[in-house]
């Protein structure tokens, strides 16, 4: 074998060993979805999803009160986080030249990465120990999590709106944040979206920070003050009971929990297509 | 100055407030870590740091954080050394060498995987893949290797390296995206420069472009470091949750406990204002501390590389 072929067989060696990573790491991902469907779909039933019936020893009963409590968690923590993050992706978009902004940008990009559980207690402690476990107290923690992914999707995409857009609009004598609102933040619009429902797709499937503040609740949650459940809660209470039933609806709940959140995540990334959204 | 003081000013402020909301979290997290844990290093100073042994009877306390520290590194390591070198394979195939219209379906594919909640991973991490790895992977591991040290240990898929494995599941969409980010900004130039002396796209690859990208690609490493040292639900449901010297992870075939996943298991036993609760809000501390650090050295290392492109486009 000559020198070049032998160079051109290592190129094409690299190559199938790239393809082969690829293919090892959609494996997992093959196998989780197969086994959620799979070990989830018998536990599926109208009463599964909809009581709240009390535990026993064969079953801890429908997870009712944990959709609900995933629900009431991420819409206050969206309400809560949402606002915050838009503005502080705008501040660093359009003012954030300065070193300040730069600071923040980092803390920022640090934050998501923070551990998720140091959230929880921090909230625990500055909030649970004076006005006990509530979904407001989860939903905090949650925007510890939240408002980073939310900011930075934000900048992103205000910083792709055009300059001649903004300049369009100050010509018209309208003040420079009637710009920003109604001009810049119109046409970043979808990207807005876009990374809205990316970070409340990641914070729905949040387990640690929700175990110090909203503690979990096998009933129906009646006000915005007291423990609520959730479904990765009642999968992670639920998967090491030694009781089959208990397993059985732990996988149930996976699968509902997995619906929605992958489905989010496929919808946003078919509706962005080919604009290399990044998560 | 004829009108009201101009929006302007009031909506820049207003935002540069909200925008400081990191800071108070930081500041948060770090005071409240700080001082619920002073009680505990101050009683037991170093011995926190170096300790093995846990024990909250009265009378008996010791607290020593060693063992949970070391499990963290133990799993984040081999999250590393197996994830990293699939996610750059991944992120090579992706930028540099399959077809273009694979690019964007495979990248989503991959990213999906962040996607799947911990609490998932946990789950099938303990009924399914806990089983593949027992049987295929870690039986004939301890018969044929089990005399070597690191080895020992029962095959039953709950410890150190079934958690570092999902780790490294876990840290792959992260490292992968930010190293084909860095990889996409080295400019094409260079690689114009090298194909037109007849290399292949895997030399071009291999002596110019990870080479300009390196230390870019250093840091996609360290964050996902970051983010291993931080799981918490996922690791807790597989790693066999050993407690004290039984948690040292000696092997990787054996029961430990990382901080995260012992603060998780833990945490309710102890009542606000003891010594153990104290110790857990020091456990704490380390995990925040170690994940700040490597992750602020991480993006340092990646935003510095990923500047050079923005000048370079402009």
């Amino acid at each position: 074998m000559d020198h070049y072929a032998a160079r051109r067989l290592k190129d094409r060696v690299f190559t199938i060993l790239g393809g082969l990573c690829v293919v090892l790491a959609v494996i997992p991902l093959g196998s989780i979805l197969l086994g959620v469907i799979a070990k989830g779909l018998p536990a599926m039933s109208w009463a599964f999803l909809t009581t709240d019936s009390l535990p026993s020893t064969t079953s801890p009963g429908g997870i009712g009160p944990a959709i609900q409590g995933t629900l009431m968690l991420v819409g206050l923590t969206s309400l809560i986080g949402i606002p915050i993050g838009i503005m502080s992706g705008i501040f660093l978009a359009e003012y954030g030249t300065n070193r300040y902004a730069s600071v923040l940008r980092l803390l920022n990009d640090v934050l998501t990465e923070f551990p998720s559980i140091v959230a929880g207690i921090t909230i625990y402690l500055t909030f649970v120990l004076i006005f006990g476990y509530s979904t407001i107290a989860g939903a905090l923690a949650l925007c510890f999590i939240l408002i980073p992914i939310v900011s930075r999707t934000t900048e992103e995409s205000v910083k792709l709106v055009p300059n001649s857009l903004r300049e369009a609009s100050l010509a018209l004598g309208i003040r420079k944040w009637r710009g920003t609102v109604s001009v810049v933040l119109r046409a970043a619009r979808s990207g807005l979206i876009t990374g809205s429902l990316l970070a409340v797709a990641r914070v729905a499937g949040e387990t640690a920070p929700l175990i110090f503040t909203a503690f979990g609740n096998s009933y129906f949650a009646t006000g915005l003050n007291g423990p609520v459940g959730s479904l990765t809660m009642y999968i992670f209470s639920d998967w090491k009971q030694p009781y089959q039933g208990y397993q059985l609806q732990a996988w149930g709940a996976a699968l509902v929990l997995i619906l929605m959140v992958l489905l989010i995540n496929i919808a946003v990334r078919l509706a962005t297509r080919g604009r290399g959204a990044r998560r | 100055m004829r009108s009201l003081p101009s929006g302007d000013t009031a909506f820049k402020v207003g935002a540069a407030l909200l925008a400081s909301s990191v800071v108070l979290i930081v500041f948060l997290a770090g005071y409240v870590l700080v001082s619920g844990s002073t009680l505990v290093l101050s009683k037991f100073g170093t011995y926190f740091f170096t300790g093995i042994e846990w024990n909250s009877a009265e009378g008996h306390e010791i607290y020593g954080a060693l063992p949970y520290l070391l499990g963290t590194l133990a799993t984040s390591g081999i999250a590393i050394v197996v994830g990293v070198p699939i996610s750059l394979g991944i992120a090579i195939f992706l930028s540099e060498m399959s077809p273009r219209r694979l690019r964007i379906p495979v990248s989503n594919l991959v990213e999906l995987l962040a996607a799947v909640p911990s609490v998932i991973y946990g789950l099938w991490g303990f009924f399914v893949f806990r089983y593949f790895l027992a049987d295929y992977i870690e039986t004939p591991l301890s018969a044929y290797l089990g005399w070597l040290p690191g080895l020992g240990g029962s095959p039953v898929g709950v410890d150190v390296l079934s958690a570092g494995l999902i780790l490294s599941i876990m840290i792959i969409p992260t490292v992968s995206s930010v190293s084909r980010e860095v990889i996409s900004a080295v400019p094409n130039s260079i690689r114009e420069g090298a194909y037109s002396i007849g290399a292949t796209r895997w030399e071009v690859t291999r002596h110019w472009v990870l080479n300009y990208a390196r230390s870019g690609l250093f840091g996609a490493v360290i964050l996902g470091l970051g983010r291993a040292v931080g799981e918490t639900i996922a690791v807790s449901m597989v790693i066999g949750n050993a407690v004290g010297p039984l948690a040292l992870p000696t092997s990787l075939l054996k029961q430990s406990q990382t901080m995260s996943s012992y603060i998780v298991n833990i945490f309710f036993d102890a009542t606000p204002g003891t010594y153990e609760f104290s110790a857990i809000l020091g456990v704490g501390l380390f995990l925040l501390v170690l994940a700040l650090v490597i992750n602020v050295l991480a993006r340092l290392m990646v935003t510095r590389l990923l500047k050079v492109k923005g000048g370079a486009v402009e």
